[in-house]
């Protein structure tokens, strides 16, 4: 499996100069957590959080790379990645917002937020401001519904916000 | 480990307690307010007032308060605190019965709450038994309460038929929404051939609206554990898989830590308790899908694959994970059984109403007083949930409805709140239990916008497979703009009940066969809404 592997990096990098895996650190992640799973075609979800967390986003050089690992077809590594919201086939901005529009928080305003949030970035939600300093997300239910309407920024979780307290803390972020 | 290393360890762990425990909640919604800070504050000032013999300060899971956050409880005097902020934490050590000095940041007046009110006193707690008590990153303080001696006493005293047994005497039914009998469940999967069989937990909780399995796996991860492998000793598996959400970090790795402390005490691997018995536990995260709560899509995400259903049959209970035997179960479902265990099936079939056993955990949030997750008895009522408990529409308005059930369920309102609340009685009010979000509306929500939010959800969340579900939620959206836009007929009103009934009847899996059920409950009980937004024929707004 190992030398397969190799022999992959070897064509890889022939084909093109932005992916030379056997120097860029992110692919070593890869190998790791290919490895850790025995390669196995079911650990497909797993290296593909991974490899976002590791490279940001899912670029096509990094599904074919677990496409080969796994010996899977591209066909269902891009069918997986693109089947489920969370992963992102697009670079997203140095820091997130993610507005929740789970039914408690849309009861309590959480759509204002959005609407707010896109007239003050000049995004629409689901994109990344030009200056790639934000992406404005929004999520379906992140289980705060508690303290709703909830955001989370950069991973932290913030409760009853209302428009005007998440520009305040996003203009914060962006400095 | 043997039995009597079990009950030893439980009698050291319980002697580590100290004599007043301050419990300062650590869940996802207290740490959004700050809750980390107020428990470092409360330590420190421990060590300040030099309490620390008599006085420990504990991360617990959550109390289900949520919405006054950060929780703090004082264990044994049962007095709490709300909203507390970290330079009220001296304030709340001082008012301690040991504290006899040495704080000079007392003078502050944290928030006291009412443990009495009815908030928490209409509650019967059984899966959320040990939340708010325990320290969920520890597997000394689970055990300390009894815990892993119900998994003891299923491999040592009892037959996996007889624990099936149990299980069908308690009638216990699933807490996912569906509400299937879980004890058939299991026997079904026990009586299928084959040497590979496996027990998976759906924490995949996609209902907006609903948290009580991130809370549960947050405060109680342990209980969990351990009911699955009693499951697995019932129906014969040998492995288990716990798929949760990747939206809740928290819970997953809460859960590594569990996982990892069980297997170094042995009650995970092989030969548990020195018994034949093996089984292990590894976890699933999902990416952000809704119907990989359906248990067919479940069952593909975790083999790695686009979390698309299939229908049945063949249940998974017959051909599941990699065709083999597979028991699915949902988080508050095996939340039940470590208590069924200890204390009989009979015991459980005793609380709730005749068709619904035992309790249901509701996540009440809206627009509510009181937000946060309560447990109750079956067949409380939802003016009790609503009204005492919740304590009404904050500042003086008016409770229109309940929506229950997420995207799946329905609008119930306010004048069929004196409905004991059961899995028929909501499936006869045009709605159903599903994970237990209930969420409360008043009289300035649009019902036209909610079934028009659930109808996005649901367009958004189809995941392309069959047609009726995939074309059918685009057009029912559609058609619910063109309501609220104020362009709708009255014949647009026919074709959208049509478009439900024939989307409900031919989708193929609940997330289709549901989707319209949002839209048909608010034409149910709301139709004055939808004919105030209609235009005649002509042209003209009616009114």
């Amino acid at each position: 499996m190992q030398t397969i592997t190799a022999e992959k990096k070897v064509k890889k990098s022939a084909k093109t100069e932005k992916a030379a895996p056997q120097q860029d650190k992110r692919f070593k992640v890869l190998d790791i957590t290919m490895k850790r799973n025995q390669y196995r075609q079911d650990a497909l979800i797993e290296v593909l959080h991974k490899a976002q967390e590791a490279f940001g986003y899912l670029e096509e050089d990094v599904l074919e790379y677990v496409a080969r690992g796994l010996k899977l077809p591209l066909s269902r590594v891009y069918g997986v990645a693109t089947f489920y919201h969370l992963f992102s086939l697009k670079p997203s901005g140095t820091h997130t917002c993610v507005v929740c529009l789970g039914t408690a928080c849309y009861v309590k305003g959480g759509g204002e937020i959005v609407t707010a949030m896109e007239k003050n970035l000049g995004i629409s939600a689901g994109e990344t401001t030009t200056d790639g300093q934000m992406s404005l997300v929004t999520a379906r239910c992140i289980g705060a519904c508690g303290i709703a309407p909830a955001v989370v920024l950069d991973g932290k979780v913030a409760g009853k916000q209302t428009p005007d307290s998440v520009i305040e803390k996003v203009q914060a972020l962006k400095g | 480990m043997e039995w009597e290393e079990l009950l030893g360890l439980e009698q050291k762990e319980k002697a580590n307690f100290k004599p007043i425990r301050v419990h300062c909640c650590t869940s996802t919604g207290c740490r959004s307010t700050n809750s980390m800070e107020v428990k470092n504050k409360l330590e420190t000032a421990v060590k300040k007032a030099g309490l620390q013999e008599e006085v420990q300060v504990v991360g617990v899971g959550c109390m289900g308060f949520c919405g006054r956050g950060p929780m703090i409880q004082i264990d044994p005097e049962d007095k709490i605190y709300e909203e507390v902020k970290p330079e009220e934490a001296e304030s709340i050590i001082a008012k301690l019965p040991p504290y006899k000095g040495g704080l000079t940041g007392d003078q502050f007046h944290p928030m006291e709450g009412d443990s009495q009110h009815p908030f928490f006193a209409r509650q019967l707690l059984i899966v959320r038994e040990k939340s708010g008590k325990i320290d969920p990153n520890s597997i000394e303080e689970y055990i300390a309460v009894g815990g892993y001696q119900q998994l003891h006493k299923v491999l040592y005293e009892m037959t996996p038929v007889e624990v099936i047994n149990e299980i069908k005497i308690s009638g216990l039914r699933g807490r996912g929404g569906a509400g299937y009998p879980t004890g058939l469940k299991w026997e079904t999967v026990a009586k299928m051939p084959g040497e590979q069989k496996y027990v998976v937990c759906n924490g995949d909780e996609g209902d907006p609206g609903a948290f009580m399995d991130r809370s549960v796996l947050e405060s109680d991860p342990h209980t969990i554990i351990e009911a699955m492998a009693i499951a697995g000793y019932a129906v014969g598996a040998t492995q288990g898989f716990i798929y949760v959400r990747a939206e809740y970090p928290l819970a997953v790795s809460i859960l590594q830590k569990a996982i990892q402390q069980a297997k170094k005490y042995g009650f995970l691997g092989s030969q548990i308790f020195n018994s034949s018995f093996d089984f292990k536990i590894d976890i699933r995260i999902g990416a952000g899908a809704f119907v990989c709560g359906e248990e067919t899509a479940l069952i593909a995400s975790v083999e790695g694959k686009r979390g698309t259903p299939r229908p049945r049959p063949p249940f998974p209970a017959q051909s599941g994970l990699w065709e083999c035997p597979t028991l699915i179960n949902n988080v508050e479902t095996l939340g039940n059984i470590p208590p069924i265990i200890r204390e009989g099936g009979k015991w459980f079939a005793g609380i709730g109403t005749a068709e619904s056993k035992g309790t249901k955990i509701f996540a009440l949030t809206g627009k509510v007083q009181n937000t946060g997750l309560i447990e109750v008895p079956m067949g409380i009522t939802l003016r009790d949930i609503v009204e005492e408990m919740g304590g009404g529409v904050p500042d003086g308005g008016t409770v229109k409805a309940v929506q229950t059930g997420g995207p799946s369920g329905g609008c119930i309102p306010a004048d069929a709140f004196d409905t004991p609340v059961s899995y028929e009685s909501l499936v006869k009010l045009g709605t159903m239990m599903g994970s237990g979000g209930m969420i409360v509306m008043d009289t300035e929500t649009n019902m036209i916008d909610v079934a028009h939010y659930y109808m996005e959800f649901c367009r958004g969340e189809s995941c392309g497979k069959c047609i009726p579900c995939r074309a059918g939620t685009v057009q029912m959206y559609q058609m619910l703009t063109k309501i609220l836009k104020g362009e709708a007929t009255e014949s647009d009103i026919e074709n959208l009940e049509a478009l439900c009934h024939m989307v409900k009847s031919t989708s193929l899996c609940g997330l289709g066969q549901s989707a319209p059920n949002p839209v048909l409950s608010t034409l149910r009980y709301f139709r004055n809404e939808y004919d105030e937004l209609l235009v005649s024929a002509n042209g003209k707004v009616q009114v």
